[in-house]
Parts: structure tokens; sequence; C-alpha cells
């Protein structure tokens, strides 16, 4: 195939399909270059310009979160954000979307996402100790979303598995709303010592570009542009845009940068990995956070295929791929260092001081572009949102009222619901003890890791509850906080940092930008009130099939230290005769609840306007009560309410409860945010209750009695210990069949 | 007493056993390339788990082929204690110290979780200080550890004691609920459940230390003969 000519691209406007729009192309040509831009520039500028590569849509919303504490090392810009944890030790962590790959590829779409977002850490120079994952899927009642559901979570098994590195916690939900486009976040936190830390730079006139890893092939061309479009029956197989991963590879490929970044730092100016848009993402980003230009000639990329154009060879997401920044005396030690570790590295290229991005084939200048134009130049859109009717009605304003005929069957019943229920099914398959560190295991509210040879652990949470941010998207992204914050406070942890992902429909739509924007609002507010910066992430919009898009879908991951591993706790009741209190206020918080979803079918209706400071001083409070060694559980109280923070609790060592809430029975299903059930040694009775005051309700006791017991101001229930369980944990092994 | 950890490509819990070493039993431990030939300098060998080559081909029959295999080898026909720990016994039945094969989970998933084991011999140098019919909890971390043999194959291994550890519950297709043995001579011993990782109580379980402690126990009876 001859590529068409820079005329012919202009006239037959195929920069269109490719995502750029007639007024980008126009600029480009006008005001970049000065001239049109020939097959693979126009290729260039269209992946770079994407949305996710670019965030030209999402900017001036993202602009919004906070960024900064004292801790922060690096925030948004690098290839994951670090933050210190003293000691000259600090983590850095960073998550990632794969919703588009995992829809038409789950195995693969998964896999690489998780070897995306590893090589997003050791490019940082960090060590990786732990991954996370939030996943959303359709009802579990077809075969399409149960074949979504099992690739994609074997795809993530499959890779960290693989690569040895834990998969210790994250979140499954269901809706029906992802039954097309299934959401797909992972996150990995590393550790590093400050003075290893690595930033993705190309500086210093006449350093080596060095390209290090697989091989490129055709796969994942324009995987970035596909991942900024909607998908829709005719497009839902574009299996062409999805990369196919290699663990064993990205294994060598990270022990290699570690050891290259402990051992020999001298030799390198930067190093960054090859993501979204491949090659030219990464080394145009390297050179425009130096100011420099750059040579590269691709007759040196190792190539898998043959023929390739330069279009396909920049653009391909082929993966376990790196670029590094050289100095041009340590050239033969980088090739022979990695030539010991069995992978390919190779000279592709030189650090210029003009400016200009060039590249050369066959002894040709296929491209001649400023750096800044296509990165730093990249548009910015303001959309204008528009409230949906479904938040502005009169209607919306109700607040849901339940009616509980049987209290006992609608307590066993929520506990089956599958985004209540257990989701060991699910994390069974992910190593989730290699390194010997995981000190709180997946199926609990924070995942905790300790940090070898010190006191320290690092706790982590993936949370995100779109049914309420769908239902009132400022309140709901201010709840999505809260909660991971509650997440780390319940197992011992000061909340320090946070990654997100921002899943969202096609932005272009008014109502879809508003409730991207009032939840970014949302989330912004609840991380100033508790000072929590934001330090990475990423953007996924277009999450749409047949125009239909995911409810809003944010998810916050949330690390925060534990200073001493011996305050390190966990959900679940230790003793019998232990008491259970409940602390914070339960309102009537019914609207997109798991209660208001299984009873009615739909979730609907504004939420309650949340107090804050309250809500931080209950967590404080908590989290005292933890550090004063006061408490023997803490659980945060979210989904599905008090009736099954409460069953939760009692599951894992086979402990019952017998408690006397004096509330209805609605109350023990209410969602009210900011609450926790905690449990206490008789012997600690007097001090807990003086640290808590009226901030916490003893409700009861743990028992042995094997029997699960609830007394309400209209009702009173009581369920075997293994019917609670058996509902809780053969759902999902049950709906999977 | 030295022990090597020997690193292949794809290893991933040998940082995890050195530290069992090191830091369990605080015994001199080195990690060794699979591209060295020999092992004399030590007294032990530890093959880690992980997914050498990624499995490729089968788990551990690339591995089998490396230059270090020879130097096992000959360390195991000297008495020397050589244990491959999940992905290490996938390889021992590869180079044919220990009978048998590892298959696909019967459920054909991947499963990592605690699990109850019994010490069914605790004669051997790996074993000692474990009580007979001893209960241990120890993470398990694998989708080919199904123990397969031949019924003569099991007879024989029921004969002669070969049977270290057994699984309480079925939970991978094993047959007689195999999870660890030892070859006739009993200094050759393959295990699917991770011991290193069970070191401290903090991280679930203790009781794979006592693995460590024995086999530095034996040693230096022996030295001390």
């Amino acid at each position: 195939m001859t590529e068409p000519t820079a005329e012919k691209i202009l006239d037959t406007k195929l920069y269109k399909s490719w995502g750029l729009s007639d007024e980008e192309y126009k600029n480009i040509s006008e005001n970049i270059l000065g001239r049109l831009p020939n097959y693979t520039e126009a290729g260039l500028f269209s992946v770079m310009w994407s949305e996710h590569c670019s965030y030209k849509n999402s900017k001036n919303v993202l602009r919004k979160l906070p960024n900064k504490s004292k801790r922060v090392l690096a925030g948004p810009g690098e290839d994951a954000g670090i933050i210190d944890i003293g000691d000259d030790q600090a983590i850095v962590f960073k998550a990632e979307s794969h919703n588009h790959p995992s829809a038409v590829e789950p195995y693969q779409g998964a896999a690489t996402g998780v070897g995306g977002i590893i090589r997003d850490i050791f490019s940082m120079g960090a060590t990786p100790i732990a991954l996370l994952n939030s996943l959303k899927f359709g009802n579990l009642d077809n075969t399409h979303t149960k074949y979504l559901a099992s690739e994609i979570v074997s795809g993530i098994g499959g890779y960290g598995n693989c690569i040895g590195i834990p998969t210790v916690g994250g979140e499954i939900s269901f809706q029906e709303r992802y039954k097309n486009n299934p959401v797909v976040n992972a996150m990995c936190l590393g550790i590093i010592n400050h003075e290893d830390v690595k930033y993705g730079k190309a500086t210093g006139n006449d350093n080596l570009i060095v390209y290090v890893g697989a091989k490129t092939g055709r796969d994942g061309i324009h995987g970035a542009t596909f991942a900024s479009d909607e998908f829709t029956d005719e497009n839902k197989t574009q299996r062409s845009a999805v990369q196919v991963g290699d663990p064993f590879m990205e294994k060598l490929l990270m022990d290699a940068c570690i050891e290259l970044v402990h051992k020999h730092s001298d030799w390198i100016m930067g190093i960054q990995d090859m993501g979204a848009a491949g090659l030219v993402s990464s080394t145009a980003e390297m050179a425009s956070k130096a100011g420099s230009g750059l040579i590269l000639e691709l007759d040196e990329v190792p190539q898998r295929e043959t023929a390739m154009t330069p279009y396909e060879i920049m653009l391909s997401e082929s993966q376990e791929r790196m670029v590094l920044c050289v100095k041009p005396e340590f050239k033969q030690d980088i090739i022979d260092f990695f030539t010991d570790k069995m992978l390919d590295a190779v000279v592709i290229g030189k650090v210029t001081s003009d400016g200009q991005y060039r590249i050369y084939q066959h002894g040709e200048l296929v491209c001649d572009i400023p750096v800044a134009g296509l990165v730093d130049d990249s548009p910015e859109y303001k959309h204008v949102g528009v409230a949906p009717e479904r938040v502005m009605s009169q209607e919306a304003k109700k607040q849901f009222q339940p009616e509980i005929s049987s209290l006992k069957d609608t307590w066993l019943s929520i506990l089956k619901q599958p985004t209540i229920a257990s989701k060991e099914y699910f994390y069974k398959t992910y190593d989730s003890q290699i390194k010997a560190n995981t000190v709180v295991k997946p199926g609990s509210d924070a995942a905790v890791v300790r940090v070898r040879n010190t006191k320290k652990a690092i706790a982590m949470t993936n949370d995100g509850n779109s049914r309420l941010v769908y239902v009132d998207p400022y309140i709901g992204g201010q709840i999505t906080v809260l909660e991971a914050a509650s997440n780390l406070i319940a197992s011992g942890a000061t909340p320090i940092g946070i990654t997100d992902c921002l899943n969202y429909g096609n932005p272009e739509k008014p109502e879809i930008f508003w409730e991207f924007n009032e939840s970014v609002e949302g989330i912004a507010s609840a991380c100033k009130k508790l000072e929590v910066p934001v330090i990475s992430g990423n953007v996924s919009l277009y999450n749409e099939f047949n125009d239909e898009a995911i409810f809003p879908s944010p998810m916050i991951g949330m690390v925060g230290l534990i200073s001493d591993i011996d305050n390190v706790t966990t959900q679940d009741f230790k003793q019998s005769g232990d008491l259970i209190y409940v602390v914070g206020d339960t309102g009537n918080d019914f609207n997109g609840s798991e209660l208001q979803q299984m009873q009615t079918g739909d979730v609907t209706g504004l939420l309650n306007e949340i107090n804050l400071e309250k809500v931080e001083e209950t967590q404080k409070t908590v989290l005292k009560a933890i550090e004063s060694k006061l408490l023997q559980s803490a659980h945060d109280l979210s989904e599905g309410g008090l009736a099954v923070a409460l069953s939760e609790s009692a599951f894992a060592n086979k402990l019952g409860f017998d408690v006397d809430i004096q509330m209805n029975s609605a109350k023990l299903f209410s969602e009210t945010p900011g609450r926790f059930l905690v449990s206490v040694a008789p012997e600690n009775k007097d001090r807990f209750e003086e640290l808590i005051g009226k901030l916490g309700t003893y409700i009861g006791e743990v028992s042995n009695s094997k029997s699960l017991k609830i007394k309400t101001s209209d009702s009173n229930a009581q369920i075997d210990f293994n019917d609670a369980l058996s509902n809780w944990k053969e759902a999902i092994p049950c709906l999977m069949k | 007493m030295r022990f090597a950890v020997i690193v292949f490509p794809g290893s991933n819990c040998d940082k995890d056993l050195f530290y069992a070493i090191k830091d369990g039993i605080h015994a001199e431990v080195e990690m060794v390339d699979y591209r060295e030939n020999s092992l004399d300098e030590y007294d032990a060998v530890m093959i880690p788990g992980g997914f050498s080559y990624g499995d490729y081909l089968r788990s551990g029959a690339i591995a089998a082929q490396a230059p270090i295999i020879p130097a096992i080898k000959k360390l195991a026909h000297e008495g020397k204690p050589v244990l491959g720990i999940c992905n290490g016994f996938q390889i021992l039945t590869e180079i044919g110290l220990l009978p048998g094969a590892l298959i696909r989970n019967r459920q054909n998933k991947f499963i990592c979780e605690s699990v109850e084991l019994i010490v069914e011999d605790n004669q051997t140098i790996f074993t000692s200080e474990y009580s007979k019919k001893e209960s241990i909890n120890i993470p398990v971390a694998h989708g080919e550890g199904n123990y397969y043999c031949d019924d003569a194959t099991l007879s024989t291994l029921k004969a002669n004691d070969q049977i270290v550890f057994r699984y309480v519950n079925d939970i991978n297709g094993s047959v007689d609920n195999i999870a660890g043995i030892i070859n006739s001579k009993g200094n050759v011993l393959g295990m699917m459940p991770h011991p290193e990782r069970a070191l401290e109580k903090i991280v679930g379980s203790d009781d794979g230390l006592k693995m460590f402690q024995s086999i530095l126990k034996s040693h230096m009876n022996r030295v001390n003969l």
C-alpha cells in the first residue's frame, strides 16, 4: 500500500477517521507546521491529540483536584506520583483504565492493563510491591457477562501471578450499564529510596535514545484513539487495536530496569515506558519535559514484522518496551547490561537542542515537527454541562422509603446480591501473598502490605460506588473519597494520597460532561477537607455502547501509612463477649442504596447533604481509638449498611452476635456515609466510651452461639451462621456456573 | 551452613526464599544464576517458585535444560539437601529427581489461599522439627499443582514413606491429596505449598519456619558427628 499524500489526506479528510477534527487539522497545518502534514505526521498528531494522551476534554476539570501536600514528591505529569513515607523512603503509585481493550479482548485487555501500570511504576525506578483492581461488570445473568468477568479476572491474575507482584485488593460490582462496556481499572504501588527516583526526561544534547525490551509489531496501532471513541455494534470487535501481553518478558524488563537504577544510575538521564501511543508518546513526552528535540532512526527499531511503515512503528502499542536516555560514553555498557538479562537494547536516536521531532526511515526524513506542537499545543476544550432530568425533577428530591415486611428475608437476600456477596471466587485466583509481605489480604476494607525491615505498613483500597455517583454526582463523588478514607482508617492507616481513574461516557454530551464535572468537584471538595492529594491517575471517556453511557464511575485508589504495624486492625470480630458499637449517626439514606436496587430494580433520587466536618471527626476518632489499642475490629459501613457489615465481621472467625439497634428495621440497610462498626474488649469499655463520646452507640455483643441476632424497634430476626455465610459466599460461584 | 537459591529467568519467589533463610534461620545464603555450572561451595540448594521461562512449553520444562541443572543433580547425588517449592517442585519432577508430574489444577484455575497440611513424615531432614501428623497452615499459589503419578509409583511412595505432606482438603485434584514428596534417599523434597511465605504470624502463619530450622539442624548434626 502506498501512503496517501498530504494533499490527499486534506481532500479525503482521512484525519477524521483517526479522530482529528477539521479545526484541529487546520490548526496543525496553518499554525504549527505552516504546511500540510504528511501521512506519518498526521498520524502522530491524531494519536498525541487523542483524549487518552492529551486529556483535551478533561484537563480543565482535572485542575480542580488538589495535588499537593508536604509529602508529595512528584504529582501528575510523571508516569506515576510519588509520596514520602519517611526514612528516605517513598511510595510510587498510579491507576489506569483498560476498559475498551477489555471489552473486545477481555483476557489480553485486562492483562496488558496490569502490565502497563506495572511499567509506570518501575519506570520511576521503584520496585512494585502490590497490585489492586476495580472491576465493574453487567449483571451475571447472561453468558456474555460471565465470559467477560471470567476472562478479565483470568487476565489480571495471569499477568500479576507470573510477574510475581501480589494482587492484594480491589473491588468488583455489577450493574446492567456495564454489560458491553466493563470497567477495568488496575493500580500498582511501588517502593523506592528517594535517591533512586528517575524521571522520564530526554535531556542533554547528543545523549542517546535507547530502546529496550520486546520487538515492535503491528499490535495495538491506534489503541489510544480507539480508547477515545464509543462502542457500537459495528465497531465492538476492533481486536486489532488490542495488544498482547507477555508477563515473562516484563519480569525480565522490570528486574533489569530496577537493577540498572540501583547500580548504574549515572548511566541514564531518563527512563519511560512505552504505553498508550507507544514510541511516539514516550519519546515526545521525554523530549517535551526536557525542552529538547529528538532524532529517531526507525531502521534501528527492533521489528517483529516486515515492511512496517513509520506510521505503524511509531503508533504500535506492542507491550513490554521501555525508552531510556543514556549518556553516550555508557552506550556499550547499557547494551551489555541488557544482553546479559536476555533483553535487546538498541540505540534508536539521540537528543537534539532545536526542539524538533525528526524521524528518519531508509535515509529519508519522514517526520519533522516541533515537539511542543505535538505535546504541549494539544487543544483544550471546555464543554458545557447540563444537569440531566433525573436529578432536576421534583421526584429526585424524595427519599426512597423501603418497606421491610420480613427482616430476616431482606437480610438474607441482601447478603447474596452480587455486589455485596463474597468475591473470593475471583480473588482466590490472584496470588495475593507472594513477596511474603501481605498482612491484610483480599476481602477486607483495605489491603495492608508491610514495608520489610521497618515498622511501617502501607494500606491500600480501590473504591467507587457508581450508583451513588449516578444518582447524585457531586455528593456521590464526595462519598467515594470518604469511603476510601474510611476503609484505610478502619485498617489503622492515615490516608496520604490518591490515584484515580475517572470513567465516564462521551464528554461531548452535555449531560455526561455535567456528571463528570460535578463528580470531580465532589471528589475535590472531600480531598481538600481530608487533606489528601490526588497525585496520579487517568481519565477514560467515551465509555458508551450504542449511545448509552456507563454510570459515571470515578474510582479512587487511596493509600494510607501505618507507622506502627502493631496497629493494623481488621474488620473481623475477634472474641465472643466483645462489645459492639456503631460509630457515627445513621440517617435515612436509601437513594442509590443496595436496598433500593434490590427492592425496585433501579436507583433514583438525590443524596442527603454530607457534613464533612462530622465525617472527618468520626474518622479521626476511630483512628485514635485504633492507635490507642482500644479496638478489636473496625469495619467501614457502606453498601448494604449495618446488616451487611455485622454479618461480614462475623464470618471470618465463625462468631455470632446479638445486637439491639434501637432503630427501625429499614435503617439496618441505610447507607449513611462516615460510619464504622467496631468491637471492643470488655476491659477497654470505659476508656473507649470516654474517647468516643457521643459519636458511638453501643448495640450489643459478639457471641459464639453460631447465630446472628438483631433486634430493631419494630422487629427482630435471628439467622443461623451457616445460612448467612452460604448466602454470602455461594452467591457468585452459583451465578458463574 | 551455606544455601544456594537458584534464580532462573522468571523465578519470582527467589527473594522470599532468600529472606526466609537469611532472616528466618540466619544462615548464609546466596542467589545463584541459572548459567552457573557448579554448586560445590554450597551445603544445600533451594529451587524457588515462579514462572521460569514464563511456563512456556510446560512448567519447568525449559528450566530443566539450564546449565545449572547438572550441578543440582550432582549435589543431590552427594546427599545434600535439595528443596524445590512450587515451580521448583515442577522442575524437580522434570529433571527426574522426583517421580510423577504436576498438571493443571482440576478446577482449571489458579488458586491462592492458606491451606491446612498434615506433616505425614517428620523423620526427614526437612521436617524433623515438626511432630508427626502435625497440622500446619501454609499458603499455596499455583495453577499447575495437581500432583499425578501412576498406581505403581504411588504404592512405592507409600511403602517408602515418601509422602511428606498431604492437604487436609482436596484443593486441586492431587493423587492421594499429595502436597509434597521426598526421594527415596531422603534428601530431595518437592512441595507445592510455600513455606517461605509462612515465617511470621504477621503475614498469617509462622508454620513454615520449622522446615528451614529442620534443614539447618540436620546439617549441624551431620557436621558435628
